[in-house]
């Protein structure tokens, strides 16, 4: 009995671990009713796995069994690999027990698509149900819904669940055609603009009733694949900022490409992750959200990919040079934001100290800026010691060779495989 | 030299206090009130090293005195602010206590929002300070293992690098509110334990169980070595060979933390 269960756990985690996402925050659910867990703050990391990725959740699909045949998908029809698929209770157990135990934040319970689609969600939800009704856990839950399942069955999965997520894999229409010949755009698309309605109307009901029902407090996310279909990352960006603009998506994630088969439509076996380029777009992607970047300003089409060298923020400074030098005590916020080297924290603390003295190259340094890169860009109260009207090209050229070693250690492995 | 709690002149002195919180806070408040010319804190009946020309000051712990502080620092700075001092404090740090009282003292000389003064080197250092206790606070949030006993208790066992226990009992308590639960602090030799209803701060003495119960099977819930290969299982099965990044891995899980972790076993 143990040993099935072990065997199941093998193949429906290995399954499962393709879906970056891991996510425990952004809920508010409390431990109102005395029973198991919380889901209210910003959530935990209990531990790394040897690819140094967060485990927050316990990331399991129900089963395996799939009847769509999407190329870049282990668990795809035509794939021969060994079967398998959890009991309701059994996945129920599993959460319970290791929660318990502080092993984690709660379920991500994902499926292949057996017999249908509504088959599938309504399985995925009786877990979700059963956990928050008969076990009183209230712990993190999210669950993927199906491309294609009923309004009815969402807006269920969203009454039980913190998250909702249907990952839309590949980021252009015409390269979802060439791999996922089951799956169709609109499929995806619909349930994710259910949930948005249904998300804003029930937000909008808890302003006027304190006790109205939580629906999907932490909101929803998708995925994306990189590097399967040839796309640009203009392509993948421009995309995710339709998601998060126009659905309100808490996130975005990309997810290198970890090759699975010899299919010539894809990188065969063997092929390197292309981690560097994930590291970027996510980059790019904090660009957006946290630091006031429009997508258009970092990727368009004179320039459709980012530099692998540096990171973009670098890169578009590099791109707009008479937008600097910035001056650190007096520029406004969402000017120092730009200045590479400065992160959301730093640029804060700069605009809360300079009102006490003004800020010179030692307080920066001690406040935690990169000035290896900052000093290129800002001014401040110290004498100007290393910003003569240098080129870009020279300003790009003394970083580089300041982080080389770091560079080389980090990505050598990996950028030799490039070429 | 003769210790006394009255001191005649602006000649430095080592304020000596209990080692609690409400202690520190206690000698806060006379040497900020009495304007003592502060080169030190030593906490009685502990080694310190002595300064020669310094005078050392006993302090007597006074819940009103410490509570006036605090309520005054309230006033002074948001709430988050205070409690980094708490943290601070907590941290153990050698000479720590100085940094605590120059802090406070800026903090009521009268600036608006004086908790940005992040140019101020004490305002910085306790910033600092606080988020590496913070952090260990979180580590433990995280690498809190409970193991199930026979008795349906949960204990954990943790070493921490500051003493953080006393920041740990509100979030698990909420968490873990119908299970009986017990973080101890083998280092520091004391713990938090639930009982469902609230949470008591506890000592044990391991010298007596020696002989007792022999077996670990003995003292551990059936189910509990099924759940823990379970973990090991699915922690090996989530990671991705072809992404491997052991450095990243050990910067976030350091080692110093793996021998209480079920899945590093």
């Amino acid at each position: 009995m143990s040993e099935r269960l072990h065997e199941k756990l093998e193949i429906l985690a290995d399954a499962a671990k393709y879906d970056v996402s891991c996510s425990s925050s952004g809920s508010k659910r409390k431990n109102h009713n005395k029973g198991l867990g919380e889901a209210t703050g910003s959530g935990i990391c209990h531990t790394y796995t040897e690819d140094g990725r967060c485990v927050s959740l316990l990331k399991i699909l129900l089963t395996n069994h799939c009847i769509f045949d999407c190329a870049y998908c282990v668990t795809r029809k035509s794939n021969d690999i060994k079967r398998a698929a959890f009991t309701v209770q059994e996945v129920v157990d599993l959460t319970m027990n290791f929660y318990r135990r502080n092993y984690i934040e709660g379920l991500f319970l994902s499926s292949g698509i057996f017999k249908n689609a509504d088959y599938t969600m309504e399985r995925l939800v009786s877990v979700a149900k059963k956990l928050r009704t008969e076990n009183k856990f209230n712990g993190y839950i999210h669950l993927k819904t199906i491309p294609g399942a009923s309004d009815e069955l969402m807006h269920e999965a969203g009454l039980w669940a913190d998250r909702l997520s249907v990952n839309i894999e590949i980021p252009t229409e015409s390269g979802l055609k060439l791999l996922a010949p089951d799956k169709n755009i609109k499929d995806m698309i619909e349930p994710m603009t259910y949930l948005k309605k249904e998300i804003i109307r029930t937000k909008e009901e808890s302003k006027i009733f304190k006790s109205a029902p939580l629906f999907a407090p932490a909101g929803q996310s998708t995925q994306m694949i990189i590097g399967a279909s040839g796309e640009s990352d203009k392509d993948i960006m421009h995309t995710a900022n339709k998601f998060y603009k126009g659905f309100n998506l808490k996130r975005v994630y990309y997810s290198g490409y970890v090759p699975i088969s010899n299919d010539n439509r894809l990188p065969g076996i063997g092929s390197a992750v292309p981690v560097l380029r994930e590291n970027r777009l996510y980059q790019t992607d904090w660009l957006m959200r946290f630091y006031g970047f429009h997508v258009q300003e970092l990727l368009n089409d004179q320039f459709p990919n980012l530099d692998p060298e540096i990171d973009p923020k670098l890169s578009w400074a590099l791109r707009n040079m008479s937008f600097f030098p910035v001056d650190v005590n007096t520029a406004d916020l969402q000017l120092i934001l730009r200045v590479p080297g400065i992160g959301v924290q730093s640029a804060q603390k700069i605009v809360g100290a300079r009102r006490f003295n003004k800020l010179g190259w030692d307080h920066l340094k001690k406040i935690g800026i990169a000035l290896n890169r900052a000093k290129y860009f800002i001014t401040c109260n110290s004498p100007i010691t290393d910003r003569k009207d240098y080129t870009e090209a020279k300003i790009r050229q003394f970083i580089l060779n300041e982080s080389r070693s770091k560079f080389l250690t980090n990505g050598g492995q990996q950028y030799s495989l490039f070429g | 030299m003769e210790a006394s709690n009255i001191v005649f002149s602006d000649k430095p002195v080592i304020v000596s206090y209990d080692g609690t919180w409400y202690g520190l806070l206690t000698a806060v408040f006379d040497a900020y009130s009495k304007k003592w010319n502060v080169s030190g804190f030593s906490v009685l009946d502990r080694e310190s090293q002595s300064d020669f020309f310094a005078e050392k000051v006993i302090v007597v712990t006074d819940e009103l005195k410490s509570q006036r502080v605090w309520l005054g620092l309230k006033k002074k700075i948001p709430k988050e602010n205070c409690i980094q001092l708490y943290r601070c404090y907590l941290s153990e740090f050698q000479g720590i206590e100085l940094t605590i009282f120059s802090c406070i003292k800026f903090y009521f000389s009268g600036f608006d929002s004086p908790h940005l003064a992040y140019g101020n080197p004490d305002v910085l250092k306790i910033n600092q300070t606080s988020k590496m206790v913070y952090r260990e606070k979180h580590r433990m949030e995280a690498f809190v293992r409970f193991q199930r006993t026979a008795d349906d208790l949960y204990y954990a066992g943790i070493e921490p690098d500051f003493n953080v226990i006393p920041l740990l009992n509100e979030h698990f308590a909420e968490r873990y509110a119908d299970q009986n639960w017990l973080i101890y602090d083998i280092k520091r030799k004391y713990g938090i334990y639930y009982d469902q209803d609230k949470v008591e701060e506890i000592t044990l003495d391991f010298s007596n169980d020696a002989g007792t119960k022999t077996s670990v099977k003995d003292v551990f819930h059936d189910s509990e070595t099924l759940y823990q290969e379970l973990w090991q299982n699915y922690f090996k099965n989530v990671n991705i060979p072809s992404r491997r990044n052991i450095k990243l891995h050990v910067q976030h899980v350091p080692k110093r933390y793996w021998k209480h972790l079920i899945e590093k076993k």
